[in-house]
């Protein structure tokens, strides 16, 4: 049994079947890489894992528990944080702030009316967030105004903001998407030493293969919203299905 | 001090010190001079000054914090003052019943309101709460008249029960001390008038205003801030931002409770029109000409606006025309009849143009102005304070 298991699942957006019984199953400790052309559906199931989207059919269980059903931040408290093609970070806030916010959400739940007391005195609060800023390289930038930061350090930055809630399961969503060269193997690095340091599970949709085959420890191809083969990296490379449904459409 | 930073206690201590030397600071004018109708240093103006602090500090809260603009805060004014007016009919002239009614009756009401209009966000959040407010304000009006005492207004008659009232005073008081009494101190050609009822009113508001630089420097207050700014990575990171903004709204709700009540207190008296949108839409500039989401604007947008509609509207024609009696009698007449349009009744002119120039050139309001200001002398900080967003 994988930490997360979907099962049967489809989903119909009218006339199109966006994705057509697609089975996973992602291993604790393991980085799982979801891969596959334009339209193939790979938006499709990362929407579903966190909840926006409720399938038609099927069923996705995140450590025995359905997450089906729950919204958003119900399934952040379960354990599963995201990264976002486009970096999600609280722009008018802090860099420190911004760390600070998911150690509190990770500590006091979903809601807590702590209005009178002072983010200040939070000192053990205060030392996670500065560990974490210290450990993607940021510490440096704690009192920037996010939105001012590079299209780079916000993908950090949100990533930092992910992995200070410790989670079981992390999804990103293409993190390089749009990245200049410099800065997309800088995120490569960057997630590779989150492996080996942390070992935190993860999940990652990507259209670019060259990004995922010195990452993952296993990689399922989607096309046409239906999985075609799920194998170690190298026998993808090589797979004809997998030339014929992706490498073959367009050198990437 | 008071467990706040040291920035936040040296602000805190100015205001503090305007306040309570508000009588001299507002009254530099000798008595009998040209220039006595610009003296605002009189005891119940100072109150308006205050209490509508209150009303613009709790809204703060809500706008300033969240970005959710609500159009419907007066009717929590409304209802505070309705409260607040029962219970001097029902028990006695005693503030203190009084004001703690306001507050709960108005959390009650905002919840209510909060909870339905939260559900939408934007300009549909805006049109919600500004029909409840509008609905509220016609209920008061019409259907709900024993209650509210339709458009006379409601008032204490000697024929009320006033269980309570004793042989206590026939005037609003705090337990024995009247709101009404004043004290003169003559000084030469000045006279500064103390009034009880705005020294009680400059305490609550002083008091409320700790609470929201607390609640500014919470963790609560900067979940707040994160809803403005990203409401995707707010869910993302496991926050529920339903409760978040309904606490914001009913805090704000009760701030706005309090200033009714308070309204009601110096004058016992409550009528429907204290829910109308205008007075929504005041309190809403307010926030925004002092600089929505920080921590003096609202006051001083407050002030500002209190201070315009009291003193400019009091200079009509006649006080025009002795200020240009030097001029030629043609010329007297054409500046006096260009010049009277933004005076004297006029005066929201004057404010609409003001409020014009504000938002277009000074998005963060009178306080990035006085930041600037700072600035210009060498004084302001090295990295300014972005600009908040404007109003969404």
């Amino acid at each position: 049994m994988g930490i997360l298991e979907v099962k049967g699942v489809n989903k119909r957006f009218g006339g199109l079947q966006a994705l057509g019984n697609v089975n996973l199953s992602v291993q604790e400790g393991s980085v799982h890489a979801i891969i596959g052309p334009n339209g193939a559906g790979k938006s499709t199931l990362l929407n579903v894992l966190v909840g926006k989207l409720i399938p038609d059919s099927g069923s996705v269980m995140f450590d025995g528990q359905s997450v089906l059903g729950r919204k958003p931040y119900e399934i952040n408290q379960m354990g599963i944080s995201r990264v976002f093609q486009t970096p999600e970070i609280f722009g008018d806030l802090t860099v420190m702030e911004n760390v600070l916010i998911p150690c509190f959400a990770k500590r006091d739940g979903s809601f807590r009316m702590h209005a009178l007391e002072s983010v200040r005195h939070e000192k053990a609060i205060f030392e996670q967030a500065e560990a974490m800023l210290d450990d993607v390289g940021m510490l440096d930038k704690r009192g920037m105004h996010a939105a001012s930061m590079s299209r780079g350090d916000k993908r950090r930055l949100e990533m930092a903001m992910c992995l200070v809630q410790e989670p079981r399961l992390l999804l990103l969503d293409e993190p390089t998407a749009g990245m200049a060269r410099a800065d997309t193997e800088n995120t490569i690095l960057l997630l590779k030493d989150i492996r080996t340091k942390r070992g935190i599970t993860m999940a990652i949709i990507e259209h670019d293969m060259n990004v995922v085959f010195s990452l993952a420890d296993r990689i399922t191809v989607l096309a046409q919203g239906t999985p075609l083969v799920e194998d170690i990296p190298e026998n993808i490379k090589g797979h004809p299905k997998v030339r014929e449904a992706y490498l073959g459409e367009a050198q990437v | 001090m008071f467990g706040l930073e040291r920035k936040d206690t040296t602000l805190f201590l100015v205001v503090i010190a305007m306040t309570m030397l508000a009588p001299f600071l507002l009254n530099p004018f000798p008595q009998g001079s040209a220039m006595a109708q610009f003296n605002a240093g009189y005891p119940d103006l100072m109150q308006r000054f205050v209490i509508f602090g209150i009303f613009a500090i709790g809204f703060n809260i809500l706008f300033g914090l969240t970005g959710y603009l609500s159009f419907g805060h007066a009717a929590f004014l409304g209802v505070g003052s309705y409260a607040a007016v029962w219970m001097f009919k029902l028990l006695s002239y005693n503030i203190v019943p009084a004001l703690i009614l306001s507050v709960i009756v108005a959390s009650l009401f905002a919840l209510v309101i909060g909870y339905v209009s939260l559900r939408r966000s934007g300009i549909y959040f805006s049109i919600l709460t500004l029909a409840f407010a509008q609905m509220s304000f016609a209920l008061a009006y019409s259907v709900f008249t024993p209650l509210t005492n339709g458009e006379t207004g409601l008032q204490v008659y000697t024929s009320d029960p006033q269980y309570l009232l004793g042989n206590g005073p026939n005037v609003t008081h705090l337990f024995g001390l009247e709101m009404r009494s004043t004290t003169t101190l003559h000084l030469g050609n000045w006279s500064f008038d103390f009034g009880v009822g705005y020294y009680f009113c400059a305490i609550i508001m002083l008091i409320s205003f700790y609470v929201a630089i607390r609640i500014f420097r919470s963790p609560f207050g900067m979940m707040l801030r994160a809803i403005k700014s990203n409401q995707t990575r707010m869910n993302y990171t496991g926050l529920n931002k339903r409760p978040y903004t309904l606490a914001a709204f009913v805090i704000s709700g009760m701030y706005a409770g309090l200033a009714g009540g308070l309204l009601a207190c110096m004058d016992p008296l409550a009528g429907a029109e204290r829910m109308q949108w205008t007075a929504s839409g005041e309190v809403v500039i307010m926030t925004i000409l002092g600089g929505a989401g920080t921590l003096i604007g609202p006051i001083l947008g407050a002030g500002f606006i209190k201070y315009f509609e009291n003193i400019f509207s009091k200079i009509n024609d006649g006080v025009l025309h002795s200020w240009f009696s030097w001029l030629p009698d043609g010329i007297e007449n054409f500046v006096v009849k260009v010049l009277a349009p933004f005076f004297g009744e006029g005066w929201s002119l004057s404010m609409g143009l003001m409020f014009m120039l504000v938002v277009i050139f000074l998005p963060g309001g009178l306080v990035e102005g006085g930041r600037r200001i700072g600035a210009m002398f060498g004084r302001g900080k090295a990295d300014p304070a972005p600009a908040p967003k404007p109003a969404e």
